[in-house]
């Protein structure tokens, strides 16, 4: 079932086009990560998608309805970037504030609270709260009400690693619940194992949309192999391999997917010669970056 | 309609923790009880009711103070709300914003209510203490109150209207001061230049007093003033124009907040958060 629909969506504001012809969709239960630069375009879509901007064209559909209309603003849970809370609240009112207007009985929210790890917290002003425990307040809003489609800009800015494992964790099990998640984020690394598919923006333009696997692929970047030897063998291990060597006893050389398994089997002929490998496909950072440089390439 | 309650009862919170509540009681109970006490004083035994004496001199305050408290409490509603990014995340709940308009202005409007009833329900006290409850009419009381809120419901109003047309609340707390600048004191002034300047022609008797009944200060200062002795003590205004019935002052007053909050309700429908 397709939670959320959007297609050649466009959206400018006088001559400035921020979203240009995008077309995306999500299932239920599909976690989709959207990458992009500052000004790329993805808190805008994002906020179309809430109905909180309306469309210049193009059409979206949020379970088959009009963004911003009730049935869709029922299904959706939002977390903005840099969530703000009235201060002079206490965690726990403003959240039992969120689960009146979504239906919600307050011990469920209470129940969110202890999700998030804010129970020690929750009768404490919110103005006294450090980013992460805002942003935490703001996760549990968004998933009162068992959401159809989750929301989420930057979810994880402010947040410590930890924390930030613990928020992939929640967004995990809204997923195996059936919950489309929709984010957006900078910190690359944590979404190669937390995401189904990654979609690139770069100037309102949507440059690419897969799993990294296929996009690791369809982008041609090579597998770095490191390879250690000793000072003494070095030497020797470079003529052999080609390869550059970046400091008295390690080489590196670049490899496709194809010609990695060769690679390897070289050098472990090698024997005593190597000491260690390290091997290291094409990260999230290699692959964004080379979708965006692409792109200015382009235009 | 429980989304409404939802949002009073957060409102009504918010105004407890940031002392709106406790300013506007404050202000209201020392000014009423100051003037109550002082007010009597010039009349003494002249054998007018005091509380009518009393209700005349909060009159007055009131038309400063009521609508004060109402821009003061009102203006930081939606300008602020968007710029603090409160707002955007609101309305991706199922809510309108007809919803949440209405349940800021009934939560404000409480506030507004109690911290006048408290003021007069002084006033009752004080004056019970000091002349006895005998002989003493509530009626301008009530309609004091009655009309109070009314007022208050008016500036409520516009102040959300400003709240929805700017983007900052700074400025929009500039402007609130501006109105109600002009609304309490120049208007007034202007007239009253005005009248002097025409002397009894044209303006004083056909133009004046659709002006003066136009600003819902003014219309309120017109319900509540006794027409006979005590209105030229309090206010030279009331006795210069020609005499205007109850009517017309009362639609004014009722008019106001409905087309104020429709206003502001149109303006709050197109802020992009």
């Amino acid at each position: 079932m397709t939670a959320l629909l959007i297609e050649n969506v466009s959206k400018s504001y006088g001559p400035l086009e921020t979203v240009c012809d995008v077309s995306l969709h999500l299932a239920a239960g599909e976690r989709l990560a959207l990458l992009g630069h500052n000004g790329a375009g993805k808190t805008t879509l994002m906020r179309m998608v809430l109905g909180l901007t309306p469309l210049t064209s193009g059409k979206i559909e949020v379970l088959g309805v009009a963004p911003g209309s009730r049935a869709a603003r029922r299904a959706i849970g939002f977390l903005p970037e840099s969530v703000a809370f009235h201060g002079a609240l206490t965690g726990r009112e403003q959240l039992h504030h969120f689960a009146r207007l979504k239906s919600v009985k307050a011990s469920v929210a209470d129940d969110f609270l202890e999700r998030v790890g804010l129970t020690h917290a929750m009768n404490r002003k919110i103005r006294t709260y450090s980013k992460g425990m805002r942003q935490r307040i703001g996760l549990a809003q968004a998933l009162l009400g068992q959401p159809k489609l989750a929301v989420l800009d930057e979810p994880t800015s402010g947040l410590d690693p930890i924390s930030r494992h613990e928020f992939y964790d929640i967004v995990d099990d809204l997923a195996k619940a059936g919950t489309a998640v929709l984010l957006s984020s900078h910190a690359l690394t944590d979404l190669e194992t937390r995401t189904d598919r990654i979609a690139i923006m770069s100037k309102g333009r949507l440059l690419a949309n897969d799993s990294l696997m296929s996009l690791r692929k369809s982008a041609g970047l090579p597998i770095k192999v490191q390879v250690t030897a000793t000072e003494a063998t070095a030497d020797q291990v470079a003529q052999r391999l080609g390869g550059q060597r970046i400091n008295g006893c390690t080489i590196t050389l670049n490899v496709q997917q194809e010609g990695k398994v060769a690679l390897l089997g070289e050098i472990a002929s090698l024997g005593n010669l190597v000491k260690d490998i390290d091997v290291t496909p094409a990260s999230l950072e290699d692959l964004y970056r080379h979708y965006s440089t692409a792109d200015q390439e382009g235009t | 309609m429980m989304s409404v309650f939802a949002i009073v009862r957060l409102e009504l919170l918010i105004a407890r923790r940031n002392m709106w509540v406790a300013t506007s009681l404050i202000l209201m109970g020392l000014f009423s009880s100051v003037l109550t006490l002082a007010g009597g004083a010039p009349t003494g035994t002249l054998g007018v009711d005091p509380l009518l004496v009393a209700v005349t001199s909060i009159t007055t305050l009131s038309v400063y103070l009521v609508p004060l408290i109402g821009l003061l409490l009102s203006f930081d509603s939606i300008a602020g709300e968007a710029e603090r990014g409160t707002l955007a995340l609101s309305l991706t709940y199922p809510v309108s914003r007809g919803e949440i308009l209405l349940g800021k202005f009934l939560a404000h409007l409480m506030v507004l209510g109690f911290a006048v009833a408290v003021g007069l329900a002084l006033t009752a006290g004080l004056t019970i203490w000091k002349y006895g409850a005998a002989d003493l009419s509530y009626l301008p009381l009530l309609k004091l109150f009655a009309t109070s809120l009314a007022l208050g419901a008016a500036f409520l109003g516009i102040g959300y209207c400003v709240s929805a047309l700017v983007r900052q609340a700074s400025t929009a707390s500039g402007i609130v001061i501006i109105i109600w600048l002009v609304c309490v004191v120049l208007y007034d002034l202007g007239l009253l230049g005005a009248l002097v300047a025409d002397s009894g022609g044209y303006f004083t008797k056909t133009v004046f007093p659709w002006l003066l009944i136009a600003n819902p200060a003014d219309a309120f200062r017109l319900i509540n003033m006794p027409a006979e002795t005590v209105s030229t003590l309090a206010s030279g205004l009331g006795a210069a124009g020609p005499t205007i019935g109850l009517a017309s002052p009362l639609v004014s007053l009722l008019l106001w907040p409905v087309m104020a909050l429709f206003l502001a309700w149109l303006a709050f429908r197109r802020v992009e958060p």
